[in-house]
């Protein structure tokens, strides 16, 4: 590995960017795929995005040499909005399932250390609390709280960003008006129709820990299909 | 499991470069291939330095001794290995690949 090699892998790490290694098991390569480009031929860097994509390193084969793809994705996290009775489950599995979670509500009597012993909580307000933090592909963003003042501005956020995941609990009628608002906001029907909502895989559950795995369920289909 | 791994690649990857800074030979060691059953999942590392020292894991334990030795050629004479670590299910205890699988790992130069 070249020492330039490892410098990049070190300073996209140390900015939460996804990146691939590519070596042929002969030494004769040792490139950085970064943004799905680098200096490799197309069947190969087409091999990089699905490996990044899949969050799998794996060999292959190309012109009769063998080689390796070693992905090195920022860990996976979750934007939790709302210290309500679905959050409990919800990041229960999904620290289980290897993301890190960070719970937000600004209504203190809510988001207690008491009720979330085992999560980052962040009490600023949910666009604040998100620009903050961050949002990029490898961030899922769930809204809890059913009020629009707390929703809406997470929302907004998540809908400029690249998470891949981005839910809102709520029922049909509750999202037609939620929809209602974001095209006033100026969110196009594009933009609009990445939210999952109503939200989860349609397990037929309606126990907080089932709609919290309904959820947990949808966001990891979404990270891999 | 893929983000349980993703604090130790940052590890070795330090590693790696506080060694390099230090002027000290270094060699990386990764799973590319497993059959069977195998302890550590494909990309996992070890970083080996050219007196030996290493950190990380490519098995959960008995064929890291065989990897370092290796690694050190590799620090010496730049070239790149590819190491096939075979084990019968009668072996496999006896090198820590409890289930009797085969790992496969490529061990290059730092440079």
């Amino acid at each position: 590995m070249k020492a330039e090699t490892l410098a990049r892998l070190r300073a996209a790490r140390g900015e939460r960017r996804p990146v691939a290694r590519v070596a042929a098991l002969d030494g004769s390569v040792d490139a950085v795929v970064e943004d799905g480009e680098g200096p490799l031929p197309e069947p190969v860097l087409e091999v990089v995005r699905a490996a990044l994509k899949q969050n799998r390193s794996h060999d292959f084969e190309h012109e009769g040499g063998r080689w390796f793809v070693q992905v090195f994705n920022p860990p996976l996290r979750l934007i939790v909005v709302g210290a309500v009775h679905i959050s409990q489950p919800l990041i229960g599995m999904a620290s289980g399932l290897g993301y890190d979670v960070t719970l937000v509500d600004p209504r203190g009597a809510f988001a207690t250390a008491q009720r979330f012993p085992d999560v980052a909580i962040c009490d600023e307000w949910p666009d604040d609390a998100l620009e903050a933090l961050g949002v990029d592909g490898r961030t899922a963003v769930v809204t809890l709280t059913h009020d629009p003042k707390l929703d809406d501005p997470a929302l907004h956020v998540a809908l400029r960003s690249e998470a891949f995941y981005v839910g809102a609990l709520g029922s049909r009628r509750t999202h037609a008006k939620r929809v209602e608002r974001l095209v006033e906001a100026g969110f196009d029907e594009a933009a609009i129709g990445r939210i999952r909502a109503p939200i989860g895989l349609d397990l037929g559950g309606r126990a907080p820990a089932e709609i919290a795995l309904a959820i947990a369920a949808e966001m990891t289909e979404a990270l891999y299909r | 499991m893929a983000d349980a791994a993703v604090g130790e690649a940052d590890a070795i990857l330090d590693r790696a470069a506080a060694w390099a800074a230090a002027g000290r030979g270094v060699a990386l060691a990764t799973v590319v291939k497993t059959w069977g059953s195998s302890p550590r999942a494909v990309g996992s590392q070890l970083v080996v330095d050219d007196a030996g020292a290493f950190e990380g894991s490519v098995s959960g334990g008995c064929i890291e001794g065989a990897v370092v030795m290796e690694a050190r050629r590799t620090i010496e004479d730049g070239a790149p290995r590819l190491l096939d670590f075979g084990v019968s299910d009668e072996e496999a205890w006896d090198v820590g690949l409890a289930c009797g699988g085969s790992i496969e790992v490529f061990v290059e130069k730092l440079a």
